[in-house]
């Protein structure tokens, strides 16, 4: 089973120095993505399985394990989801309204 | 640390503008006794120099964006620009009077996810409140914005102005502020004109009402915390920046001048002349602001209300020196400790060596041939 993940638009997001500053809409709660939480978020684009975007981008940037790097993913997605700043769902995700911000 | 500390920690050390607060108008539809601005336009940015702007400051790092006028709704382009910020991920915070929003623009607004709008109430009596908006049915108008942002969910922070005129009028804006479901703050700042223009000034809270305004509980939280005198066992503040103007946070005016802040009109570039990132790390202006440290200040730092005091360097721009006190600042931590500051000693003490010297000349009456 693949996992597909997009970018909430209920939110507020700007990189600084590589990490991602995020408040979610809902709650004004405030979170901030280390690196591989940031590029795991950025490829977030809702067509691309998370398996994917942990082989192709997390592995060679962060040279972990990929059953490792997968699990903590899967985690790391689940525990966004739960905020409401990442989407996750078993097929990819197209709807209009996902996901248009541009966090620089 | 809270996390937001470490955030704004973390811009400061990288230089990032973490705040910025844009006026994309400053026409309005009320005329407040005690607005600074000037309403006529001089030529506001066009849209695409707006969009323009918005892209520079995401890029540079902008988080918090504050968009104020004048009223922003006057101008027929404001849902464009908000959605646009909003696609750039800005974290959108709006001030506005609430008149020309419906239910239509409340869904909008709501779609958009801004953050918080604020509106300013004066006063829960309409007599009070639209004789300081000079708008008659204003608060009726303001109240009725409230209600149509708060049902659909969207968060409402009613911002009290304390002036003389509205003094006695703070508890029944907290109730209806309550009754609302509306978030409460005060401001007892009246601020210049950003001509420098001082007249306004007397519209204020003298020390007596201010020190009334900070014993109560509603208004400070904890009364005895908030007018606690502050311990000077350390000199570690002496090394802190004053504020985040021109560090962390700017302003920019609808004609695209840019300030280390709305209440700091030190002008430091202009947009439509410039790249912001230019201005942000080259203006000598914004870099003489960022050089000054609490240690700097010839006065404040040497007063006993330095570590704790609200001083503005805004202000003390406005009254002639950005390196020296904020008098408005030095009243309200007398008004709050009961303890004169530096400056207030000082200023004393030369009405009184003024009074020594003081000779009576006297009057020569003209010898007529």
């Amino acid at each position: 089973m693949s996992i597909y993940i997009a970018r909430s638009t209920a939110l507020a997001a700007r990189v600084l120095d590589g990490e991602t500053m995020i408040m979610s809409a809902k709650d004004s709660k405030l979170f901030t993505l280390n690196p591989m939480g940031t590029l795991i978020w950025q490829s977030a684009d809702g067509q691309t399985p998370l398996a994917e975007i942990v082989e192709r981008k997390i592995c060679p940037q962060f040279e972990i394990d990929k059953e490792q790097a997968l699990s903590d993913a899967e985690e790391f997605v689940t525990s966004l989801a739960g905020h409401g700043v990442l989407v996750v769902a078993e097929s990819p995700i197209t709807s209009a309204k996902l996901p248009q911000g541009d966090a620089r | 640390m809270s996390l937001m500390a470490e955030i704004g920690q973390r811009a400061l050390d990288r230089d990032v503008p973490l705040s910025v607060q844009l006026d994309v108008t400053y026409r309005c539809n009320e005329r407040c006794v005690h607005c600074y601005l000037d309403h006529d336009d001089h030529g506001e940015m066009t849209t695409a120099e707006i969009k323009g702007v918005l892209d520079q400051l995401a890029d540079a790092g902008v988080f918090f964006l504050t968009i104020s006028g004048g009223e922003v709704f006057m101008r027929m382009d404001f849902f464009e620009i908000l959605e646009y910020a909003r696609s750039l991920m800005f974290c959108v915070k709006i001030k506005t009077n609430a008149f020309m929003i419906g239910d239509k623009e409340a869904q909008r607004l709501k779609d958009l996810m801004i953050n918080d709008i604020q509106v300013s109430i004066y006063s829960h009596r309409p007599e009070v409140h639209d004789a300081i908006t000079l708008l008659p049915g204003s608060l009726k108008r303001s109240v009725a914005g409230i209600k149509r942002l708060r049902s659909h969910g969207i968060r409402v922070l009613i911002a009290n102005v304390l002036m003389m005129q509205n003094l006695g009028d703070s508890d029944g804006v907290i109730a209806l502020a309550r009754e609302l479901d509306a978030e409460y703050t005060i401001d007892p700042t009246v601020t210049p004109m950003m001509d420098g223009d001082r007249e306004i000034l007397k519209l204020g809270l003298g020390v007596p009402q201010l020190r009334e305004v900070f014993r109560n509980s509603d208004m400070v939280g904890d009364v005895d915390e908030f007018c606690a005198v502050s311990p000077s066992t350390s000199n570690d503040h002496l090394e802190d920046f004053p504020c985040s103007a021109g560090h962390t946070a700017c302003y920019i005016s609808p004609y695209g001048d840019l300030y280390p802040c709305v209440q700091f009109p030190l002008p430091s570039g202009n947009v439509r002349q410039q790249k912001f990132m230019d201005i942000w790390r080259d203006s000598t202006q914004l870099n003489e602001v960022r050089s000054i440290t609490v240690g700097d200040l010839p006065v404040c730092s040497g007063c006993g209300h330095s570590s704790s005091c609200s001083r503005c360097p805004g202000l003390a721009y406005m009254e002639g020196n950005m390196r020296g006190p904020s008098s408005q600042d030095c009243e309200k931590s007398f008004a709050r400790t009961g303890i004169p500051s530096a400056n207030m000693r000082l200023k004393a003490a030369a009405r009184e060596i003024h009074g020594l010297v003081q000779i009576s000349m006297p009057v020569q009456v003209p010898v007529l041939a």
